[in-house]
């Protein structure tokens, strides 16, 4: 059975973030992790194909930089990656990624796709129904346990009251939230072994794209500017005895009127 | 497609009533549609939709367009999909309302990748600007706030955040009209089970109050302390990631950058740091009061109200003052 991971190179939380001359991350001035949701795909990627055999393989689109966040994948146990890249992919919008990744899955080997249930940086957790529309699959989004028998795949699907069973054939496309497992740490001997593995790079006119459709020139949003939100005051701080500070905090609370 | 400048919700249903949200969006889709010049209108779909119909015209929808199909509720977003797409290559509206939940995303999703629409996620913000639709989203966990629109003549998708837009009655005459979607063949995700967690059940979303324990709370039947003042508020009950990956408390209890992010009127963190990845799951709560011990705790470079002190006993006894102002 094989697998792909849709992985995403996103900046870190704790960095700095400026949008550059043309209104985009400027991403060569933060720092890039693997986007912490995918790191829960890749572990579950690579407990069904302990599983159940077959190959792990990762995809990201991405800038160049992206190969740092696969190469980590691999060094958690991938088989191997594709990095879709191309200086025309800059700025593309949800709908351009989930196109340029159905049309690279298009060309690859896969009966699950994984995705995480969103990214932390542009977030819209689009990218996984996208894919799936693209690819005429059925979804199983926000799954916190996977399990795969006679040619289906079964989630629990997490809902404001509990969880859903849901279930869909293979070929399926699943996306997963943070519960769902521990993620592995990469080895010694993985982070070796990651070096030698097989990374592929594509670009758009190997997937038969034109630029036109996808980075700026497709792009159906455009960003008009931004604004830095006034950071939250600092407001009283008081270390009085147990009991003045209940009764303090209570006062507080009547004052603002919740009470 | 040149559009119409009609706006319209995706109204999620929760039985036969509309989600909270939908509500919200109800209203701000009244007021976008007044100053386009067009109208607002509603999709309800699943079995209550034509209950819920009377909601979303006290809310301002013109038009709810309804159906009431048993596969809405079995099979996941294909169906909706269908509805939606087909419904709006018949009527162009300007714009579709999303709430930001887990099903409004994936339909979204789909119909947007089907049709080739714009998406603009986690809206705080919608207005009209020269007949433009201009949307303002945090990025970057807040850091930034992004103003965009959309660049094409296309139904505009914006799936908005909850509480972004204040719910408001505004009557309009009940005027349902029943859809027929085609559906597309194809393999489906079939619902095969429904399983209620009670512990599971937290719409911190939606809650007024929350609040909310870290490590600080040291054990986890400390967390205890943290639910007995939830209780006295009939507030939800937050945890930082530290309290959830010692297995504290569960998962979808998760406040933050990898949980959910809130906006309730008061967030109360016990025993809580205040690290960046917390932070920009509640920095947008009207106040912030923390509980801790350490005076040098980054949360109180941010809370209203720092309390320094031991939640041991703090926690206890604003719970049994609390008790005590509300008479209860
Ligand atoms: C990719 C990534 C994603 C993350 N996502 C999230 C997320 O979604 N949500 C999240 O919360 N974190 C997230 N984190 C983790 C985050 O960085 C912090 O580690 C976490 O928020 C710390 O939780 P805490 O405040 O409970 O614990 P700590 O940082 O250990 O703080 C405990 C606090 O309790 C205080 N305390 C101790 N004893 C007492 C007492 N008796 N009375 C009063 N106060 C006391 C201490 O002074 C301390 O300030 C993420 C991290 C990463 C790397
Ligand atoms: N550029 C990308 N390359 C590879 N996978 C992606 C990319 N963007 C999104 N994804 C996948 O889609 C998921 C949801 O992302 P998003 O829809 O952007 O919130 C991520 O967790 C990834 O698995």
């Amino acid at each position: 059975m094989n697998v792909v991971v849709c992985v995403k190179q996103v900046p870190d939380t704790t960095a700095e973030k400026r949008l550059d001359a043309n209104l985009r991350l400027d991403r060569a001035s933060v720092d890039n992790i693997i986007n912490p949701f995918d790191e829960y795909a890749i572990e579950e990627g690579l407990r069904l194909q302990e599983a159940h055999g077959g190959e792990v393989t990762l995809l990201c689109m991405g800038t160049e930089s992206a190969q740092e966040t696969l190469r980590k994948g691999l060094a958690m146990g991938a088989d191997r990656g594709v990095l879709v890249t191309d200086p025309a992919l800059a700025g593309s919008d949800a709908w351009a990624t989930s196109y340029v990744l159905a049309q690279a899955l298009k060309r690859m080997s896969y009966d699950v796709i994984l995705c995480g249930m969103q990214t932390t940086d542009s977030g819209t957790a689009q990218v996984p129904g996208g894919v799936a529309e693209f690819l005429g699959l059925p979804q199983l989004t926000w799954a916190n346990k996977v399990e795969i028998s006679d040619g289906k795949a079964t989630i629990q699907r997490q809902s404001d009251a509990g969880y859903d069973v849901v279930e869909a054939p293979l070929p399926v496309v699943i996306s997963v939230i943070k519960g769902i497992n521990e993620p592995r740490y990469p080895s010694l001997k993985g982070i070796m072994q990651a070096r030698r593995k097989e990374l592929q790079i594509w670009s758009l006119g190997d997937l038969g794209i034109s630029q036109g459709m996808v980075g700026v020139l497709g792009a159906k949003t455009k960003v008009l500017g931004y604004s830095r939100p006034a950071p939250r005051a600092k407001g009283q701080l008081i270390q009085e005895n147990s009991q003045a500070a209940a009764t303090m905090i209570a006062d507080f609370l009547a004052q603002a009127k919740v009470l | 497609m040149s559009t119409t400048n009609d706006i319209w919700v995706y109204a999620e249903l929760s039985g036969k009533e509309p989600k909270k949200i939908a509500l919200e969006l109800m209203s701000k889709a009244r007021e976008l549609a007044e100053a386009m010049g067009g109208s607002a209108a509603a999709v309800a779909l699943g079995p209550g939709a034509r209950t819920a119909a009377e909601k979303l015209a006290q809310h301002g929808a013109s038009v709810v367009y309804v159906a009431e199909d048993e596969r809405f509720g079995s099979v996941l977003a294909t169906p909706h999909a269908d509805a939606l797409s087909g419904l709006i290559k018949e009527k162009s509206p300007r714009a579709v309302l999303f709430g930001a939940t887990n099903s409004s995303k994936d339909i979204a999703a789909r119909v947007s990748a089907r049709l080739g629409l714009g998406v603009i996620a986690d809206a705080i913000s919608i207005q009209v600007n020269r007949n433009e639709l201009h949307v303002v989203n945090p990025a970057f966990g807040g850091s930034l706030l992004v103003t965009s629109t959309f660049t094409d003549s296309n139904t505009a998708f914006i799936i908005a955040r909850a509480k972004a837009f204040a719910a408001e009655e505004r009557p309009k005459p009940l005027k349902i009209e029943e859809l027929k979607p085609v559906y597309t063949e194809g393999p489906q995700a079939r619902i095969t089970g429904v399983v209620a967690q009670p512990e599971a059940r937290v719409s911190l979303e939606e809650a007024n109050v929350i609040v909310s324990g870290g490590r600080g709370l040291g054990a986890p039947e400390n967390f205890k302390l943290v639910e007995e003042l939830a209780a006295a508020f009939e507030a939800a009950v937050g945890a930082s990631r530290a309290a959830v990956d010692a297995g504290w408390i569960s998962y979808p209890h998760q406040v933050g950058q990898t949980g959910k992010t809130v906006k309730p009127k008061v967030y109360i963190a016990c025993g809580i740091s205040g690290a960046i990845q917390h932070k920009v799951g509640m920095q947008t709560s009207d106040i912030i009061i923390a509980i801790n011990k350490d005076p040098d705790a980054p949360i109180f470079s941010f809370a209203d109200l720092g309390v320094v002190g031991d939640l041991h006993e703090i926690v206890p006894l604003l719970a049994k003052e609390i008790r005590k102002r509300k008479g209860a």
